[in-house]
């Protein structure tokens, strides 16, 4: 569709003279579409306005006004800033339409908002719990519910100053005593009984393809949640048919803690350390995407010094090459080349993490962004370490593992034409990141809606065209090479000066409002949600955690291939549960 | 010709194999247990097998690394501890896992605070090691360690840190981060200088 038969954002209301509105609240955006409106909304801004990635879904929760509200975030693929929607219903009774019939992308998003929420999304193909479990009573994110070893609605709690007495919370409140299940819901009796209980989401499976002369039916099997190769406690249920793959359904939640609500009863500068622990392979990037969404909130109280911006920006394009070396390793440990390309990888992956260290005291963990700047500056010594590096080693080194991997005819056997999404699927799937890019849409936060300082650098967006394992392995090639490019150009400019603006402060109020922070994670579109009532305390903390959202095209991708590529498939999305199950 | 990529490949693999040895004979002995050796692996020119043997071998710790918070306390001219920390609690407000627990000393007299802590927990087995506390200190009084071996047979008999198992004099801090130690040490120069110069302007006047 060409740009000029779209119709501009400021006709919505022209448009839609019935059932929209303009969201006037204070510190707010967008319209507001009446429930019983919503699917022709949003069909038109897909075909009319040409807003057809559908990033984020979530839910917030305004128990004081007894209203529940789905907020929506829609971007056009060419670029450009966000379109919010929202749909508000009765909190007793949320009940909206879905739209997974238009954006499918919303699939697990609005699973998750029914199960964390208990919004329930009429005509949804399959809404049922994702990261909690049959026999959990209630919906968590919901304001009134509290957790087994629930303490107080708000941190920092009175029990620890000025009289600390320290207890356990296991020891005062024990296991077992604090659990509520649902109602005719008797755990000791409850096992999930047969195919149905096991595989209940594979429902609409249909044994023998009419073939009256050969009888054949079709295995369930499931790989994981133990399983080396889904990186992590995950599950894959995948139906068979010989070695091919007829349908397959991602299965998560095991590591669900719900961090969500943990940042809402934490205050804001509480959550930063918080983020680390989502993808804990990139946590520069994760801290920046929040702190973007509270900046947003504070305006010009948190304008970032100069200097803080160019070490933001470096430390997010390490974390990228971390990220994107660590990915490529673990493919080819997925292809069954173990673990030789992943300790090459691992070794570069090391030297920037001995970087990370030295600058914000951990390797992992990192912590490092503060609201208005980062935490610490470069101590003596290490800004020459960033410099060898990234003019000397990395280049040399990822020439290597370029010619070590790429035109290795096992992999190109085994990648090519394997788990291949069109971009119009993957535009639809609203999947993000390097998937999105090698199904050759460019689409890239950084130059498509630019925050920090990215305007100022020259760098290309790494696409490819195929939407298969092997691109997608490419465009994670082309990215570090791209990421080295930028980091050349930041270490050059690199400005003397203040790292954090004002005074660090550790309680903030943040002025009431709504705010949506997204940055390009390396493993896509990372989006921070946030809505602040004033107080210190967010009210809302909702994460779009690329590795959740990617898993969505995950069945499309691996219907039609065999068993073993289900595998690689899995591994070329490059997931990390503790962002998927969050 | 089919197979060239996967020559190539091996071709990597040999180069890694054989840069092993040609360091090893290249350093001898020092390629392995000295700091030299492991500073080489750590470095941008490391070739071949960089693993240090942990641990026969440590990686160093440089200064701002983080690992469970500890108190500081003075050495007085007696020998006496002279603890920094004067309860004000604003670790335990800052933590994020909640897991400082602070019981402020009160006067048996008056029964006003005292600025001193009666008792100063952390709970280790939930501290994720953020470092806020000591971020926000405005007495440099609660440190991070560097510390990292922490193992122990049972967590619950040991997990619990309470005051006497936290204060660590300011000689240990010093030594783990001198960097940070001579520069507070200064600020902390220059205020007592900057308050006993205006106490001196108000005895002039």
């Amino acid at each position: 569709m060409a740009d000029t038969t779209l119709i501009a954002e400021n006709d919505i209301l022209a448009r839609f003279p019935e059932g929209v509105s303009q969201d006037e609240r204070k510190g707010y955006q967008g319209y507001i579409v009446a429930a019983d409106r919503l699917v022709e909304f949003a069909t038109a801004l897909r075909d009319e306005f040409g807003y057809d990635y559908l990033s984020s879904v979530t839910g917030v929760d305004y128990l004081p006004e007894g209203k529940m509200e789905v907020v929506y975030h829609a971007y056009k693929s060419t670029g450009g800033g966000a379109l919010v929607f929202k749909v508000q219903v009765p909190r007793e009774d949320a009940v909206v339409p879905s739209l997974v019939g238009v954006y499918k992308g919303a699939d697990f998003q609005e699973r998750e908002a029914w199960d964390l929420l208990g919004i329930r999304f009429e005509g949804h193909p399959n809404l049922k719990r994702i990261l909690m479990w049959e026999g959990f009573a209630g919906h968590p994110l919901r304001k009134d519910w509290k957790e087994a070893y629930f303490e107080e609605e708000k941190k920092p709690f009175d029990s620890r100053w000025p009289g600390g007495d320290v207890y356990r919370a296991e020891d005062k409140n024990p296991f077992g005593k604090n659990v509520v299940y649902p109602e005719k819901f008797d755990p000791e009796k409850w096992t999930p009984v047969g195919e149905e209980g096991f595989y209940g989401g594979l429902r609409g499976f249909d044994a023998g393809d009419g073939d009256e002369d050969l009888k054949t039916e079709q295995v369930v099997v499931n790989l994981g949640p133990q399983h080396p190769s889904t990186h992590g406690v995950f599950r894959m249920v995948v139906s068979l048919e010989g070695e091919t793959v007829v349908r397959l359904e991602p299965v998560m939640g095991y590591l669900h803690r719900n961090h969500e609500k943990i940042g809402e009863r934490n205050t804001y500068l509480m959550n930063i350390p918080f983020t680390d622990r989502l993808d804990y392979l990139a946590s520069m990037s994760n801290n920046w995407g929040y702190v973007q969404a509270v900046e947003k909130l504070l305006g010009d109280k948190a304008k970032v010094p100069e200097r803080a911006e160019y070490l933001r920006v470096i430390m997010a394009e390490f974390t990228r090459i971390v990220n994107h070396v660590f990915a490529i390793g673990t493919l080819l440990n997925d292809l069954g080349a173990f673990f030789t390309p992943m300790l090459y990888a691992l070794e570069e992956r090391e030297l920037i993490l001995d970087i990370f260290e030295a600058v914000a005291g951990s390797r992992m963990m990192c912590n490092y962004f503060r609201f208005g700047g980062v935490a610490r500056d470069l101590p003596p010594g290490v800004y020459e370490k960033m410099r060898d590096l990234v003019f000397e080693r990395l280049p040399r080194k990822i020439d290597e593992l370029d010619r070590y991997l790429t035109e290795n005819e096992i992999v190109r056997a085994r990648c090519e034409g394997v788990g291949v999404l069109t971009p119009e699927e993957a535009i639809a799937y609203s999947a993000a990141g390097p998937v999105l890019r090698a199904s050759g849409v460019p689409y890239d936060v950084r130059r498509a809606d630019p925050y920090g300082i990215y305007d100022r650098f020259d760098f290309d967006v790494a696409v490819r065209y195929h939407g298969d394992v092997y691109d997608r392995y490419l465009v994670r090639l082309d990215e570090i090479r791209q990421s080295i490019r930028i980091l050349q150009q930041a270490l050059d400019d690199l400005p003397e000066g203040e790292i954090i603006s004002g005074k660090p402060k550790y309680s903030i109020r943040v002025p009431a409002g709504e705010a949506y922070g997204r940055v390009e994670g390396p493993k896509g579109e990372l989006g921070f949600y946030i809505v602040s009532d004033g107080s210190a305390n967010p009210w809302r903390y909702h994460v779009r955690a690329p590795s959740f959202i990617n898993l969505t095209a995950l069945g499309k991708m691996c219907e039609g291939d065999k068993v073993a590529d289900a595998i690689i498939i899995l591994g070329s999305i490059d997931i990390v549960l503790g962002e998927t199950d969050r | 010709m089919y197979g060239k990529g996967i020559l190539k490949g091996l071709g990597v693999t040999l180069k890694h194999f054989i840069d092993t040895y040609v360091d090893d004979i290249r350093m001898g002995k020092s390629r392995y247990g000295t700091e030299k050796g492991i500073a080489y692996r750590s470095s941008k020119d490391a070739r071949g097998i960089f693993t240090v043997q942990y641990p026969e071998e440590k990686l160093p710790t440089p200064e701002e690394f983080r690992f469970i918070p500890f108190l500081v306390y003075d050495e007085g001219e007696d020998g006496e501890r002279e603890i920094r920390c004067t309860s004000c609690g604003i670790c335990a407000k800052v933590c994020p896992p909640q897991c400082i627990w602070i019981h402020r000393s009160k006067d048996p007299e008056t029964g006003r605070p005292v600025p001193e802590p009666a008792e100063f927990f952390i709970d280790v087995d939930v501290c994720m090691n953020c470092g806020l506390c000591a971020e926000f200190c405005p007495f440099d009084a609660i440190i991070m360690d560097h510390d990292y071996e922490l193992a122990v047979y049972d967590r619950h008999a040991n997990n619990i840190y309470d005051k006497e198992k936290l204060l660590k004099p300011a000689e240990y801090y010093k030594d783990i981060r001198p960097r940070n130690y001579a520069l507070q040490e200064a600020a902390r120069a220059e205020k007592a200088a900057k308050k006993s110069a205006a106490k001196a302007r108000r005895g002039k006047a």
